[in-house]
């Protein structure tokens, strides 16, 4: 069973839905129109590029190629944690101590999965390498932003309390204790949520697009699982590096706490 | 030597204030809102960056672990956090007589802390914070919100531990009544710094 080709005209018709759609925010005044066209245009433009990269690396596996891409992935997705934070860490630790929890749990979990795992020869190969890096990347990043946003805002929120616990002499972790504890359980709901429910409720992106392209859906199934396993494992040890990470860099030498390092909210 | 020695302690847009408490003594600390008592007894407590030293029977706060240097200048803010659901989860250990001396029933240990009164929070935090048995008593507004009654309980409880213990005491109030009555000597946070302004009463030693 092969698969069969998108022309053109086939995809015109379905951006008809999204011209629809759009015209269709005059009369509701949604006020969203040119937003979606735009948006319809982003995924346009950016997925074609995409596609013309992929292509391109595909036919020229190759170590640094594959890294400057991996790099810009890191770099994108620790701007996204960056900016989902209602109360940041000011100044290189904002983009800082998500990205590089990030790069901890998603690179190394990786390549577990490439060289270990699936056993690619080399481990870099693209076709392989790009999707499981993205994934991962994609979810680990939700986890780490969830679990910073909490630590930040909880920290402010109870520094009453945070600080009445140094006053009495307690050490910094265990004045931190309990809201290092909720900020990574919070980021680790998500991923425990999804694999209770996945085949359920919906069929993961991965199978869907395996099943589409002709694999048969027990080989479809083991990958599934497969991404399930590293996606839950990535997520869980970025967030609690993030966390971790994050919660020392509230306390300074001296375990006081320092709210000043956060942004206020904006 | 002097028990607590504070030099030139700059903190905020403050100082350098320069202090030096006794061993069991109590220097009253009075002045006019927002002048900064409170950031002061912070900064003592090594809660707040600053600069200058504070030295305990002369070693100096950096030479100790800051946990330890807070088990030992016990500083009781004048919002008392709570974060167990209970009071009694809050106390390691409880002396009762200085239960009773603060007229508080020993079942309030076992109650709420969201159910009990803010006057009994508020002489509840003093009571924890004693339980370190500090060397140095850093008290902001410790009466404050209580009735006569209870301000007295506190100021014999206070009274018991400073006789038995001997701490320096740094006493911050807006009573003037208050300060005469437990302070030796009294200085006045004000714009230009720090300023004795009595000699209330006689340190009597045992």
């Amino acid at each position: 069973m092969g698969i069969i080709t998108l022309t053109y005209p086939d995809l015109c018709i379905a951006a008809l839905l999204v011209i629809a759609l759009s015209l269709l925010s005059f009369p509701l005044k949604l006020d969203l129109s040119r937003q979606l066209l735009i948006a319809g245009l982003r995924t346009t433009i950016q997925l074609s590029l995409v596609g013309l990269v992929l292509k391109a690396l595909f036919e020229n596996v190759n170590l640094l190629w594959m890294g400057a891409v991996a790099a810009v992935m890191l770099l994108t997705a620790g701007r996204e944690v960056m900016s989902r934070q209602k109360r940041r860490f000011a100044g290189m630790w904002g983009f800082g101590v998500g990205t590089l929890s990030m790069f901890i749990s998603a690179f190394s979990v990786t390549f577990l999965a490439l060289a270990l795992i699936i056993g690619v020869k080399p481990w870099y190969e693209p076709q392989y390498a790009i999707p499981l890096l993205g994934m991962l990347i994609g979810n680990t990043m939700s986890g780490i932003s969830i679990g910073l946003d909490r630590l930040t805002q909880m920290a402010w929120d109870q520094r009453g309390i945070i600080e009445g616990r140094l006053m009495l002499g307690q050490q910094w972790s265990e004045a931190i204790e309990n809201v290092r504890k909720e900020s990574i359980r919070s980021g680790l709901i998500p991923i425990i949520n999804s694999m209770n429910v996945v085949g359920l409720v919906s069929l993961p992106g991965t199978m869907t697009g395996q099943i589409l392209s002709g694999t048969v859906p027990v080989e479809a199934v083991k990958y599934q699982i497969l991404i399930m396993f590293l996606v839950a494992g990535g997520t869980g040890f970025g967030t609690i590096t993030a966390v971790w990470l994050g919660a020392r860099h509230l306390f300074d030498e001296r375990q006081r706490l320092r709210t000043d390092r956060l942004r206020s909210a904006k | 030597m002097k028990h607590l020695r504070i030099e030139n302690l700059c903190f905020h847009d403050l100082g350098p204030l320069s202090l030096e408490v006794d061993t069991c003594e109590c220097a009253g600390l009075v002045g006019p809102s927002g002048m900064g008592k409170s950031l002061f007894l912070r900064a003592v407590a090594d809660m707040d960056p600053h600069t200058g030293s504070v030295f305990l029977d002369g070693r100096d706060s950096a030479a100790l672990p800051a946990h330890e240097w807070r088990k030992k200048v016990g500083y009781l803010p004048a919002e008392s956090a709570w974060w167990f659901d209970t009071v009694a989860e809050h106390f390691s250990e409880i002396q009762e007589d200085w239960l009773e001396t603060l007229n508080c029933p020993r079942e309030i240990m076992q109650r709420e802390v969201s159910r009990i009164s803010s006057g009994e929070r508020q002489r509840l935090a003093l009571l924890r914070l004693l339980m370190n048995r500090p060397q140095v008593l850093l008290l902001d507004e410790p009466t404050a919100n209580l009735d006569a009654e209870n301000e007295e309980r506190v100021e014999n409880l206070l009274e018991i531990f400073r006789k038995e213990f001997r701490p320096a005491v740094i006493w911050v109030s807006h009573n003037r009544e208050q300060v005469r009555r437990v302070a030796h000597q009294t200085f006045l946070l004000g714009k230009k710094g720090l300023e004795k302004i009595s000699q209330s009463r006689s340190l009597v030693r045992q």
